[in-house]
């Protein structure tokens, strides 16, 4: 019997592969799938915009569960909407070609470059690791230690899933809003080089917008590229500049207007999002203000759990500003740790710089407001804070907004660079 | 699951039983206008059809011959009319709808190709070429979705399917067709055993029998096409409709071809893991290697040959000598390759006849 499960081989690969042990008991019966994925999409808090990936993957899904003729009327479904949805019309090109002859995995075209197929299917995969997995509920990333009044949202991307999430900044604790598929660098993550086509990882702010005409002047078709529009972060930061990082241009941004979507790894570094995705997000943005923490696999916390290390760091923060203006400047330089930098001078250089201006005032005011606190991805001794400084002293006064990064060194938080944000 | 039966090339063996052709009524004016529609002189039986059409304006052997004719002669809306119009007329016969699904395709409207042939397989659910069209189209539609997935440069999917056109009425579907090798009431999917084995030259049809099925001349861009669109090997060749073979129901005695094609076909039903039509091609009386029970032998090759995997076995250098009539022994060299596996090796089948069909009684390995 030549019943070779034509199509479900692939999916029964990718579920194996991808997906939770719970995802088979996601049996669909007979109802239709529109009601299941409508079900899916109104129980989560993820909106609209996820539906053709719920249907793809509620497709993927039927065709596990050999209900062909149901998976084609899906993913028809899909690109009546997306019609430039490249994985749907691989998933129907499979679907079509096993009424043809058998075929063992997805993308089962013949004569088709390897690595495109090989991209969808790692589309494939993440689109279903994305659509089986549980969305955070309550909880938040640990990074998120403080934003301040004036950040109502902010972007946490997990590399390891493909996916960018959005918190809303209610009353100081961060909530889930929503969640996005998108695409990373080529070459994955943990950028070194200029064109090492990898994404950084790293607490980033947004500096600039670009808007779809501005791309046009600025990069003429070139800027094709970035779709709706682009939000270019501070790659490199000064943390990364202090490792010797460079490179430059990671922005987020759009994907070409021929494809609903690129794969999971194919930027030059960039954090792609589709474009409706990336519409989705831009009322979110503020410029200068909005925080990006790019991490490969989020530590998820209930929002309390942060609670010790931010008062701790609080306190570090106004024990600092107070030590400033007692004008006692060995008390002061305490909270610098010995390998502090401000990037152009080294500790010994700027402590003598300090004591020679402290010396000569007869009184220091330093005000701290909005204050925003971040843990920094992958190191958990590592905080970077940003905060208006109010400084005014006898002899001089500016306003400023200060960038501090503090490192944890013996239960002790110490500032290992400072710089103006 | 519909979708099985939708995917389902039925792996049918067609038992032709002796055929009352009503072909034997064809008016002269029909018959010249076939021989020389084989002739290539189209325009010529084009002619002979409208004489004929004239006397019997209704006549659905004649108005088919006019729609091959529209056909041949690039005028494929006509045509279409033509078929259109048979299928209006009688919806009973699926050989309109088939050619109708052709025509369609040519001009790139698969959809409507797609439901022609649903309409032709609702007719005859056993009509082997319908299922083969209908596998092509498919495989064509998928091409198109995959282009658009790939974003595959656009010149390499100029391709056609090379689908075939009925060129005769009344002979296809009338005899009664058996399917047999059902284990379970699933229909199988399976690659049908004969489109595997186009290497032999359609068998030799005396003039006066009406040739079944012939698969349509490969136009030049489908003979271009062919090397993007199809990547099973069993697609290699041009390809021939399962159809019951009239011709064939008093074989010459000695027909090589015929013993070979059998072989060819054994070895295609291997490569496509079709078991059922693998083991349908041994005979009742068939010696098993080691004198076991056939049931045992069965079971083994069941278990090897329906194992999922690529499976390639070729034939080269194949030898027939006829004991006598209906008794046929074939030496060959068997190019056997599976993703774990590949071996050459001399083999010997000793084929019987039984009825228009050669099977296998014994099977030897080495000599």
């Amino acid at each position: 019997m030549k019943r070779t499960l034509p199509a479900c081989a692939l999916a029964t690969a990718i579920i194996a592969t991808a997906l939770t042990p719970s995802s088979t008991t996601l049996a669909l019966g007979n109802r239709p799938l529109s009601s299941v994925a409508g079900n899916l999409l109104g129980s989560g808090p993820a909106g609209g915009h996820a539906a053709p990936e719920a249907l793809l993957a509620q497709t993927l899904l039927a065709i596990t569960g050999s209900q062909f003729d149901i998976a084609l009327t899906e993913i028809n479904k899909v690109l009546q909407t997306n019609p430039n949805f490249r994985l749907a019309h691989l998933i129907k090109g499979d679907l079509l070609m096993a009424r043809a002859r058998p075929i063992s995995s997805i993308g089962a075209a013949s004569e088709a470059p390897a690595d495109l197929i090989a991209e969808l299917q790692d589309e494939a995969r993440a689109r279903l690791v994305r659509h089986e997995q549980k969305r955070p509920g309550t909880q938040v990333p640990r990074y998120l230690l403080e934003l301040n009044a004036e950040q109502k949202y902010a972007f946490v991307v997990d590399t390891s899933k493909y996916t960018l999430y959005v918190f809303e900044n209610h009353n100081g604790t961060p909530r889930y809003v929503a969640d996005y598929y998108t695409t990373i660098g080529r070459n994955g993550i943990e950028k070194l080089r200029e064109g090492d086509k990898k994404t950084p990882l790293g607490v980033y702010h947004v500096t600039r917008q670009m808007q779809r005409d501005q791309l046009t002047r600025a990069y003429g078709a070139q800027s094709e590229l970035y779709g709706e529009g682009a939000f270019p972060i501070n790659y490199p930061n000064e943390w990364d500049r202090r490792l010797g990082r460079n490179g430059h241009g990671i922005w987020l941004h759009g994907v070409p207007f021929d494809t609903y979507s690129r794969p999971p790894r194919a930027s030059d570094g960039c954090v792609a999002l589709t474009n409706e995705d990336l519409q989705a997000i831009t009322p979110h943005v503020q410029v200068g203000v909005t925080p990006v923490i790019i991490t490969s696999g989020i530590e998820w916390v209930e929002p309390e759990a942060a609670r010790n290390t931010r008062e701790t760091l609080r306190q570090s923060v106004d024990a600092w500003r107070q030590d400033w203006e007692s004008r006692d400047t060995g008390k002061y330089l305490q909270h610098y740790a010995a390998d502090f930098s401000t990037g152009k001078q080294d500790r010994t250089t700027w402590a003598n710089q300090k004591r020679a201006v402290n010396a000569g005032k007869s009184w220091i005011k330093v005000k701290v407001d909005g204050v925003s606190m971040f843990l920094y991805p992958g190191n958990e001794n590592l905080a970077v804070v940003t905060f208006d400084q109010d400084y005014s002293s006898s002899n001089i006064s500016n306003k400023m907004r200060k960038r501090q990064y503090w490192q944890r060194e013996g239960g002790q938080w110490r500032i290992v660079h400072e710089g103006a944000a | 699951m519909t979708f099985m039966h939708a995917a389902a090339r039925l792996a049918v063996i067609v038992v032709c039983v002796g055929l009352a052709t009503p072909a034997m009524s064809q008016s002269d004016d029909l018959q010249e206008a076939q021989q020389l529609l084989k002739q290539g002189q189209v325009d010529r039986a084009m002619e002979r059809v409208d004489a004929y059409l004239k006397t019997k304006p209704k006549d659905a052997r004649g108005r088919f011959l006019r729609g091959i004719l529209l056909t041949e002669q690039n005028k494929p809306n006509e045509a279409i009319r033509v078929f259109t119009d048979l299928t209006r007329d009688y919806p009973e016969l699926p050989e309109p709808y088939n050619n109708l699904a052709v025509l369609h395709a040519s001009q790139g409207d698969y959809d409507k190709a797609r439901s022609a042939l649903e309409m032709a397989i609702r007719t005859h659910p056993s009509y082997a070429t319908a299922h083969e069209n209908l596998g092509d189209i498919y495989a064509k539609m998928a091409s198109q979705a995959y282009d658009k997935a790939l974003r595959l440069d656009k010149s390499n999917q100029a391709a056609q399917t090379k689908l075939n056109l009925i060129k005769d009425l009344f002979t296809t579907s009338r005899p009664p067709v058996v399917a047999v090798a059902k284990t379970d009431t699933t229909p199988k999917a399976a690659a049908p055993a004969t489109k595997t084995i186009a290497h032999a030259p359609p068998p030799p049809s005396s003039a006066a029998t009406p040739k079944p099925v012939v698969a349509a001349k490969p136009s030049p861009v489908a003979v271009a096409a062919k090397e993007p669109v199809k990547a099973a090997p069993v697609k290699t060749e041009p390809v021939k409709a399962t159809a019951p073979e009239p011709v064939k129901t008093a074989p010459p005695a000695n027909n090589a071809d015929a013993v070979l094609k059998a072989v060819e076909g054994w070895a295609a039903d291997w490569s496509n893991n079709d078991v059922e039509a693998y083991l349908a091609r041994y005979a009742k009386d068939f010696k098993t290697p080691d004198g076991e029970p056939r049931k045992d032998w069965e079971k083994e090759r069941r278990a090897l040959v329906s194992k999922p995997r690529k499976i390639e076995v070729r034939i080269e250098s194949a030898k027939v000598a006829f004991g006598d009539a209906d008794r046929a022994t074939v030496t060959f060299r068997q190019h056997y390759q599976s993703n774990t596996f590949k071996a050459n090796a001399r083999k010997t089948l000793v084929m019987i006849r039984s009825g228009d069909k050669w099977l296998i009684q014994q099977e030897t390995v080495g000599g």
